[in-house]
C-alpha cells in the first residue's frame, strides 16, 4: 500500500506493506541509513527520528501511522550537518563506536524543545531510553549542555536583534 | 366458580394488553418524495452541521469514511448486536422519505417514520431535550447530505429484546419526553453548556453506567462507565485524578484534544473532539467547560496546578537511583520516560504525565492497556504528537509489570485486580484491528 509523508522537507511515497516499521521504510526503501536498528522493540533509542518535531522510536512505528506527517532523520536535522548538537558532538568527541549517536542526537534535539536549558535530572530522564554500550553518557550530557548553551545564546541574540529592529 | 375466576383473569389480561397496545401503537407518518434540499437556507444547513458535530452523528452512523452517515456500524450490547441505520436522504435505504415531522418524532419520541419504536442505542432520551429550531436545522443539514444507497446488516438481538413493541414498556420505565428546562439558579453560559451536554451532545450516554435493561442508571449519573471496550471516565467529583477539570483544562481538552493535567482524547472521545466538535464555535465549548467544571466540582485553576505539581513531585521523590529497579520501573525508564517525563511545575500536554493521567487512576485498566498496546495515532490526542503501540514489543507479563509499577507509584489507588488477564483479553482485540 502506498504511504505518503514528508521526509526531511521533501514529499515521499513508499509502496510497501502498511505495517512495515518506519525504520525499514527509511533504511531499505528511502536509502537513508543514518537511522540505526538496535533492539527492534523500542527499548534502546538507536532508531529515534522526529515525527512532526517529536522523538519517536521508528522500529515500532508502522509506516502507515506517519501517513501525512513530517519526518526528520539525522540526515535532515541540518542541511550541512552543523546543528549545534552535531557540532557539540564533534567538539566533545562524544561518540566512541558511534552506533547509537544518530538516535541520541535526534532524541536530544527533541528534548531541547521541551527543556531548552536542561538540568542533569532532565537529561537523565529524557535520554534514559537511549542506550550507549560504550558508556559515553558523561560526554553525551556535556555535549547536550554545550549545544543548549549555543542555541539559547542564539535565541537571545535573535530576540535582542528583533527587539532592536522593533524600536 | 373456577370458570368465573379464570374468565375474569382472562378479561383482565386482555384489557391490560389492549391498554398496552394503545400506548405502544404509533402510527406511520406519510412518506414524502425525495426532499428538495433547495428548501433549506445555507445558514440553516451550516447551523445543522454544527449540531450534527455536537451530537457526533457521524461516528455511530458511519462505517466507511467515504460513505458518511450511511450506517452499518455494529454496536455490541448485552442483548445482542445492533447496527446503526442509514440516515442519508436515500429514499430506499435511508431517511429520504421522512418529513420533518417524522424526523422530529424520531428525535423526540424514538419512533421511526413507519411507527416502529427505535432502540435507545439511538439516544433520543437526550435528543428529546433539543429545541424546535435545533431539530429543524439538523433536519436541514442531514437532508442536504449526499444520498447513499446502503442497507445496514440486520440486528441480531436475542428474543424478546428484538420485539420493538416492548420498547413502549421500556419507555414507560426509563424515558421522559420533554425539552431542556433552564436552571434559573445557574448562569446562561452554564445552561447553554448543560443544554448541549444533556441534549445533542448526549455525554452521559457514555459517561453514565447503564442498568440491566440498558437505561442510564440515574443513581450513578456521571460515575463513568465502560462502553465499546473503552472506559469513559467519571465526569463528576468522584473522578480520582489529582486535579479536577477546571474550565481552562476542559476547554483545552475539548478544543485541542488534550489537557496537561489529564491526558489526551483517544478512542471514541478522539472522534468526539476531532470530528464532532471541530465545527463547534468557541463559545459552545467554553459553555461546555463551564458546565463540566461545575459538575466536577472543580477547584480553582491555582489549586489544580498545585495538586498536579504535588502529584508529579511525589513520584519524583520515590525514585531512588541507588536502588535496583524492578522490571516495571526499568521498562518505564527505557520505553516511556523519554516522552512522559515532566518537571513538577510545568507538565506539558504533549508529554502526558503518568502521575496525572485519567487512564492510570481509573477503576479499570482497559484504557491504559489499549493505549500501551496500540499507541495513540496522529488522528487522536493532540495533533502534534503520536505514540507508537508496544503490542509487538512487550509481552503480556511485561505490560503487566509496567502497569503494576505505574499504578503503585503514580496513584494512590488500589492495585487493579486480574491485570494480566485484562492484558491478555485486550491483546487479541489489538491484533484484530
Amino acid at each position: 500500500m502506498a504511504t505518503e509523508f514528508e521526509l526531511n522537507g521533501q514529499a515521499v511515497t513508499v509502496d510497501i506493506e502498511s505495517d512495515t516499521p518506519l525504520l525499514w521504510a527509511l533504511r531499505d526503501d528511502l536509502d537513508l541509513t543514518g537511522t540505526k536498528y538496535g533492539c527492534g522493540i523500542g527499548m534502546c533509542g538507536a532508531c529515534t527520528v522526529l515525527v512532526n518535531g517529536r522523538a519517536i522510536r521508528s522500529c515500532i512505528t508502522p509506516v502507515e501511522a506517519v501517513s501525512g506527517a513530517s519526518i526528520t532523520t539525522i540526515e535532515g536535522l541540518h542541511p550541512e550537518g552543523n546543528h549545534p548538537l552535531q557540532k557539540a558532538w564533534v567538539e566533545t568527541q562524544t561518540p566512541q563506536c558511534g552506533y547509537c549517536q544518530s538516535g541520541q542526537i535526534m532524541q536530544a534535539a527533541a528534548m531541547l524543545k521541551d527543556f531548552p536549558d536542561p538540568t542533569d535530572d532532565q537529561i537523565n530522564h529524557a535520554m534514559g531510553g537511549n542506550l550507549c554500550r560504550c558508556m559515553a553518557y558523561v560526554r553525551i550530557r556535556k555535549a547536550i549542555k554545550m549545544a543548549a548553551e549555543e542555541m539559547n545564546a542564539r535565541d537571545n541574540t535573535a530576540q535582542e536583534t528583533g527587539a532592536a529592529a522593533d524600536e | 366458580m373456577f370458570k368465573k375466576i379464570l374468565g375474569g383473569l382472562l378479561a383482565f389480561g386482555v384489557l391490560v394488553l389492549a391498554i398496552f397496545l394503545l400506548i405502544a401503537w404509533e402510527s406511520s407518518i406519510e412518506p414524502v418524495s425525495a426532499s428538495n434540499s433547495d428548501a433549506f437556507s445555507k445558514e440553516q444547513i451550516n447551523r445543522g452541521e454544527v449540531l450534527a458535530g455536537l451530537g457526533n452523528c457521524e461516528t455511530c452512523h458511519t462505517t466507511d469514511p467515504n460513505k458518511p452517515l450511511a450506517g452499518g456500524r455494529a454496536m455490541p450490547t448485552p442483548f445482542g448486536t445492533l447496527y446503526s441505520t442509514n440516515i442519508t436522504p436515500d429514499p430506499k435505504t435511508g431517511i429520504g422519505q421522512w418529513s420533518e415531522e417524522a424526523f422530529a418524532r424520531a428525535m423526540r419520541e424514538g419512533v421511526a417514520r413507519s411507527g416502529s419504536h427505535l432502540f435507545p442505542a439511538f439516544p433520543y432520551t437526550h435528543f428529546t431535550k433539543m429545541s424546535d429550531d435545533d431539530i429543524s436545522d439538523l433536519y436541514a443539514y442531514i437532508m442536504s447530505q449526499p444520498a447513499i444507497q446502503a442497507e445496514p446488516p440486520e440486528n441480531t438481538l436475542e428474543f424478546p429484546f428484538n420485539i420493538r413493541l416492548l420498547l413502549a414498556g421500556w419507555k414507560l420505565l426509563f424515558f421522559d419526553e420533554g425539552r431542556y428546562e433552564t436552571d434559573t439558579s445557574k448562569s446562561d453560559v452554564w445552561n447553554r453548556g448543560a443544554y448541549i451536554a444533556e441534549g445533542a451532545g448526549h455525554c452521559s450516554a457514555c459517561h453514565t453506567p447503564r442498568n440491566a435493561l440498558g437505561a442510564e442508571d440515574a443513581g450513578k449519573a456521571w460515575d463513568g462507565a465502560i462502553i465499546n471496550n473503552w472506559y469513559a471516565p467519571a465526569l463528576n467529583a468522584s473522578n480520582p485524578t489529582p486535579s479536577s477539570w477546571t474550565e481552562t483544562e476542559a476547554y483545552e481538552y475539548l478544543r485541542n484534544g488534550g489537557s496537561r493535567f489529564h491526558g489526551v482524547a483517544v478512542g471514541s472521545m478522539a472522534d468526539v473532539v476531532h470530528d464532532g466538535l471541530k465545527q463547534a464555535p468557541d463559545n459552545d465549548l467554553r459553555s461546555l467547560a463551564v458546565w463540566l467544571s461545575d459538575l466536577a466540582q472543580a477547584s480553582d485553576e491555582q489549586q489544580a496546578s498545585k495538586r498536579s505539581a504535588n502529584a508529579i513531585r511525589a513520584v519524583h521523590n520515590t525514585q531512588n537511583p541507588s536502588v535496583m529497579m524492578d522490571e516495571g520501573e526499568r521498562l518505564f525508564t527505557y520505553a516511556c520516560a523519554a516522552c512522559h517525563y515532566n518537571e513538577a511545575d510545568s507538565p506539558s500536554a504533549l508529554r502526558p504525565d503518568m502521575a496525572l493521567n485519567s487512564a492510570i487512576s481509573a477503576p479499570t485498566p482497559i484504557n491504559l492497556i489499549r493505549v500501551t498496546l496500540n499507541g495513540v495515532s496522529l488522528k487522536e490526542g493532540l495533533p502534534e504528537a503520536m505514540m507508537p503501540g508496544f503490542s509487538q514489543a512487550l509481552s503480556d507479563r511485561q505490560i503487566t509489570s509496567l502497569l503494576t509499577y505505574l499504578r503503585a507509584t503514580h496513584t494512590d489507588q488500589p492495585a487493579w485486580e486480574n491485570l494480566e488477564q485484562h492484558v491478555r483479553d485486550q491483546r487479541p482485540q489489538t491484533q484484530a484491528q
